[in-house]
C-alpha cells in the first residue's frame, strides 16, 4: 500500500521506496523503512499532506508519497 | 593576541543555528559572498576567552553533505576544500535535541571529513519539557568529541560552549563511524591515490561531487575516468550510505537518550494547526494576516513619517535661512537634503514590513503558508516554495530572489525568479502612498478600515495578480529540465524571538538606508545639477527676459515673477529637455515632461520618484520651497489643460507604471548572477517594462 492512500488520522510503517533519488531525499529527512509514518492532515485544497515521522512534521505532495510503500 | 580560530557553524534547518550565530556574535556580523557564487556568507566574531578570539562561519542548514539546491551545495564546498577561503578549523555541529538521530546523520558526515569537530546540542530545555533525556557524556565518549548541550533561545550554556571551543583540539578525535570504504572500495582506492588523501570518506564524496569543488576541476577526466570504469552509481550509494549511517548511529544512541513522550511537542502545534490551516479558514485567516500586516504599514508608520517629513522642510527653510546664499547651498538643501529625506522616510514603513514578515517565519507560520498555497501555486508553474520569495518580494526582489536558490527545481526556481520583481517591492511603496494620498480620500470605511490602505492593497493584489499569470504563461513556454518535488519540514509552532524581530527591523532599514541610499543621493545630486543648468544660450535669455520685465514691473508681483522665472528655467533645464524629448512616448499614458524625468531617473532605481519629484518641485517653486512634496504636487497643474495634473487616472496610470516596470538596477544585476547568462535578465526588462506601458496606456485612456 501507498502512503498517498491513507487518510488523516490513519498510520503505517514504511516497508520500501519506489523511486531511488526521492528515496535519499525522504532518507535523509528521517523516513527510513522500519520507521512509523501517520498522516496528520491534508493542506486545505487536499494537497499536499502533512505526515509525522521520526519525531517531526513533514509535508510532502501526494505524487510523493505514492513513491512510499508502506504496510 | 594571535590570529583568530575559524570556526563554521553546521547544522539541520530549523535548529536554531542563527540563533546560536546571533548569541555568539552579536551585532559584530557582516554579510559578504563566497566567491564566485552569490550564497550569503555570514561571518562574525567571538571572543571566546580573553585571549583567543574565533571567526565564526554562519553555513546554510542542510539536512546531508549532499546538497539538493545551490545554498546547500556550499557546504560541502567550504568543509571539504582545504584551500577554499572559508574553510574552517574546527566545525560546530548544532543538532535538535529534541530530534537527534535525524541530526546526527549530517554530523556523522561532516565528522568523518577528520576536521576537529565539536557537537552543541540545542533545545535541551524543550527536549526535557517532552520528557527527552539525553546522557550527554556517554554520547560525548560514544562519538569522541566533546558535545554541550545548550538553549540558544534561554541563552543557557552558552559559556560552557565557548569554553568547549576553546578547548578544542588541533587534531581530530572522532570516532570514525560507519564504514564508508565497503561502499565503493576499488574506487575510493584510486581517489584516494589521485587526490594523496587517506581519508576513505572524503574520497568517496569527491566521487560524488568532485565537480562541485574548485581544486578538484583540473582532474575532472581523471575522476569521470575511475566512474565509468567501476560503474559508480551515485544514488544507489548514496542511499546505502544514508542507511549504514543510521544503523550505526542507532547504536550510538541506544542507552544514550531516554524517551518518555515525544509526542508531546505537538499536541500544541496540532491545535494551532487545524485552525491555521484549516479547510475553510486557513485562506480567510492568512487574507486577514495580509490586510492587518499593510493597515500597519499604513496606520503605524503615519506618525514617524510626518514627523520626518516636517523636520525635512523645517532643516530645509532653516538651512536657507541662515546659510549664505549660493550655489553651494543650493545644492547641499535641494539636491543632497531633499534627496536623503526622500530616504529616511520610507524607514518607518520598510522596518514595519520586516518586523511582520520576520514575525510569520519565526513563528513557523511561514512554512503552513507554503504547505496551502503549494497547490495553487502549482497550477501556474510554480511551487509552495514560490510563496516565500514572493512575500520576500514585498520587501525587496534582491534577496528574495537571492532565496529562491533553495528551489531545488530549475524550472521552478527561475519563474520565480521572473516573476518576483513583478511583486510590489518595498520601494514602490513610498511611490504608491504618495499617489494614493494624492488621489483617495482620506476617509473610512465600516469605520475603521480606511480607504486608503485599501487602495494600498489593492495595489498589491494587482501586482501579485500580474506576477501569478505571468508565470502561468513561462510555465508554458520554458521546458523542465527535472522533476520537481516538495518535500518539507513543518517546524512547530513557537514565540517570535523579539530580539531578532528587532534585529531584522535595524538591519533592513540600515542596509536599505546604505545601500538604496548611495543610489539616491547620487541621483539626487545629478538630477539637482541637471534640473538647475542648461544649455547657456537658453538660460541667458531667460535671464535677459526677466530682468527688463523686472525692471518695468513694480516690487509687489517680483514673487510671481521669480516663480515664472524658476519654472521656465526648469523647463530649459538639460532634465527639461530631457522630459521633453520622451514626452510624446507617455503623454497617451497621462504624463508630463516632469513626470518623465523621474520616470528616467527611476530606471536605476524607483525609489528615486519621491525624490525625484521632490527636488523637481523644490526647483520648480524657487525662492518659496517650503511645504511637503505632497503639497507641491498636489497644486500642480497640467501645462496643456490646466487642469489638476494628479487626477485620478494619471495617478493610477502611473502606479501601475510603477507596479510593472523593471526599474531596478540591483535586480538587473542579482538576477543575472543567479542565471549565470544575460539572457533572462533581458526577457525579464523587456516583458516588463512592455506590460508597464500597456497596462498603463489602457488604464489611462479608459478612465481619463
Amino acid at each position: 500500500m501507498k502512503l498517498s492512500q491513507l487518510n488523516p488520522g490513519e498510520r503505517g510503517t514504511i516497508v520500501a521506496f519506489t523511486d531511488l533519488e526521492m528515496s535519499v531525499k525522504l532518507m535523509e529527512m528521517g523516513c527510513l523503512p522500519g520507521e512509523m509514518v501517520e498522516v496528520e492532515r491534508f493542506a486545505p485544497l487536499g494537497d499536499p499532506i502533512a505526515i509525522r515521522v521520526a519525531g517531526y512534521q513533514l509535508c510532502l505532495r501526494k505524487n510523493e508519497a505514492s513513491v512510499i510503500i508502506i504496510s | 593576541m594571535a590570529s583568530p580560530i575559524k570556526i563554521a557553524l553546521v547544522g539541520n534547518p530549523n535548529t536554531g543555528k542563527s540563533t546560536l550565530f546571533n548569541l555568539l556574535t552579536g551585532l559584530n556580523q557582516k554579510i559578504g559572498n563566497f566567491p564566485g557564487i552569490t550564497v550569503d556568507k555570514k561571518v562574525g566574531f567571538c571572543k571566546l576567552n580573553p585571549t583567543l578570539q574565533a571567526e565564526v562561519i554562519d553555513l546554510p542548514g542542510t539536512y546531508s553533505l549532499y546538497p539538493k539546491s545551490r545554498d546547500e551545495s556550499i557546504v560541502f564546498q567550504v568543509l571539504a576544500d582545504t584551500h577554499n577561503s572559508s574553510h574552517p578549523d574546527i566545525i560546530v555541529v548544532i543538532a535538535d535535541a529534541t530530534n537527534l538521530r535525524r541530526n546526527l546523520l549530517l554530523y556523522s558526515q561532516v565528522a568523518d571529513l577528520q576536521i576537529p569537530v565539536l557537537l552543541v546540542l540545542n533545545m535541551m530545555d524543550m527536549a526535557k519539557k517532552e520528557g527527552i533525556n539525553v546522557n550527554i557524556d556517554k554520547l560525548s565518549e560514544r562519538l569522541g568529541v566533546q558535545v554541550v548541550g545548550i538553549s540558544a533561545r534561554s541563552k543557557t550554556g552558552l559559556d560552557q560552549l565557548k569554553q568547549a571551543i576553546a578547548n578544542t583540539t588541533t587534531l581530530a578525535t572522532q570516532v570514525k563511524g560507519a564504514d564508508m570504504n565497503m561502499l565503493a572500495a576499488e574506487a575510493i582506492h584510486e581517489v584516494k591515490e589521485l587526490v594523496h588523501t587517506d581519508n576513505d570518506y572524503l574520497a568517496l564524496q569527491l566521487l560524488h561531487q568532485h565537480e562541485h569543488l574548485e581544486s578538484y576541476t583540473h582532474q575532472y577526466e581523471q575522476f569521470e575516468h575511475i566512474e565509468r570504469s567501476h560503474h559508480f552509481e551515485s544514488s544507489k550509494l548514496q542511499a546505502a550510505e544514508t542507511i549504514a549511517r543510521y544503523r550505526y548511529l542507532s547504536t550510538v544512541l541506544s542507552g544514550v537518550i531516554e524517551d518518555t513522550g515525544a509526542a508531546k511537542k505537538f499536541v500544541f502545534s496540532d491545535k494551532i494547526d487545524s485552525v491555521l490551516t484549516n479547510r475553510f479558514w486557513g485562506f480567510f485567516i492568512f487574507l486577514g494576516i495580509l490586510l492587518f500586516v499593510f493597515n500597519a504599514i499604513f496606520s503605524w508608520a503615519a506618525y514617524p513619517m510626518e514627523l520626518i517629513e516636517e523636520s525635512f522642510v523645517w532643516l530645509t527653510a532653516f538651512g536657507h535661512a541662515h546659510l549664505p546664499a549660493g550655489m553651494l547651498t543650493d545644492l547641499m538643501l535641494d539636491g543632497v537634503v531633499a534627496g536623503l529625506g526622500g530616504i529616511v522616510i520610507f524607514i518607518p514603513q520598510i522596518a514595519i514590513l520586516f518586523a511582520f514578515i520576520s514575525i510569520l517565519e519565526d513563528t513557523g507560520y511561514m512554512a503552513r503558508v507554503t504547505f496551502m498555497m503549494d497547490k495553487i501555486m502549482r497550477k501556474f508553474g510554480l511551487s509552495g516554495r514560490s510563496v516565500v520569495p514572493m512575500i520576500g518580494s514585498l520587501a525587496c526582489a534582491v534577496p528574495s530572489i537571492m532565496s529562491a536558490r533553495t528551489i531545488e527545481n530549475w524550472k521552478d526556481r527561475i519563474i520565480t525568479i521572473m516573476i518576483s520583481p513583478l511583486v510590489s517591492c518595498s520601494a514602490r511603496l513610498p511611490v504608491y502612498t504618495l499617489l494614493i494620498s494624492l488621489i483617495i480620500p482620506n476617509q473610512k470605511v465600516f469605520g475603521f478600515i480606511s480607504m486608503q490602505a485599501l487602495a494600498l492593497m489593492g495595489m498589491y493584489l494587482i501586482s501579485i495578480l500580474a506576477a501569478m499569470t505571468v508565470a502561468f504563461v513561462m510555465n508554458f513556454l520554458i521546458k523542465a529540465k527535472e522533476k520537481s518535488y516538495f518535500i518539507m519540514e513543518l517546524p512547530v509552532y513557537r514565540m517570535p524571538r523579539w530580539k531578532n524581530v528587532i534585529f531584522t527591523m535595524y538591519d533592513k532599514a540600515k542596509t536599505f538606508v546604505f545601500e538604496a541610499g548611495k543610489v539616491i543621493i547620487a541621483i539626487s545630486i545629478v538630477l539637482w545639477v541637471m534640473a538647475s543648468y542648461g544649455p547657456s544660450d537658453r538660460f541667458q535669455k531667460i535671464e535677459q527676459k526677466y530682468t527688463q520685465l523686472e525692471i518695468k514691473k513694480d516690487s509687489t508681483q517680483v514673487s510671481t515673477i521669480e516663480r515664472d522665472k524658476a519654472a521656465e528655467k526648469l523647463e530649459n533645464s538639460y532634465a527639461g529637455i530631457l522630459g521633453h524629448t520622451i514626452e510624446p512616448v507617455i503623454r497617451p499614458l497621462g504624463y508630463d515632461w516632469k513626470i518623465g524625468i523621474a520616470l528616467i531617473t527611476s530606471f536605476a532605481a524607483r525609489e528615486a520618484f519621491v525624490g525625484t519629484m521632490a527636488t523637481i518641485y523644490s526647483v520648480d517653486n524657487g525662492a518659496e520651497n517650503t511645504g511637503t512634496i505632497r503639497q507641491k504636487m498636489s497644486v500642480a497643474t497640467n501645462a496643456h489643460t490646466g487642469l489638476p495634473l494628479f487626477t485620478f487616472a494619471t495617478g493610477f496610470s502611473l502606479m501601475l507604471f510603477y507596479a510593472f516596470a523593471m526599474q531596478c538596477m540591483s535586480t538587473v544585476a542579482v538576477v543575472y548572477r543567479e542565471t549565470k547568462t544575460w539572457k533572462w535578465p533581458a526577457i525579464q526588462l523587456a516583458y516588463m517594462t512592455g506590460l508597464a506601458y500597456v497596462a498603463s496606456l489602457i488604464a489611462y485612456q479608459l478612465l481619463k
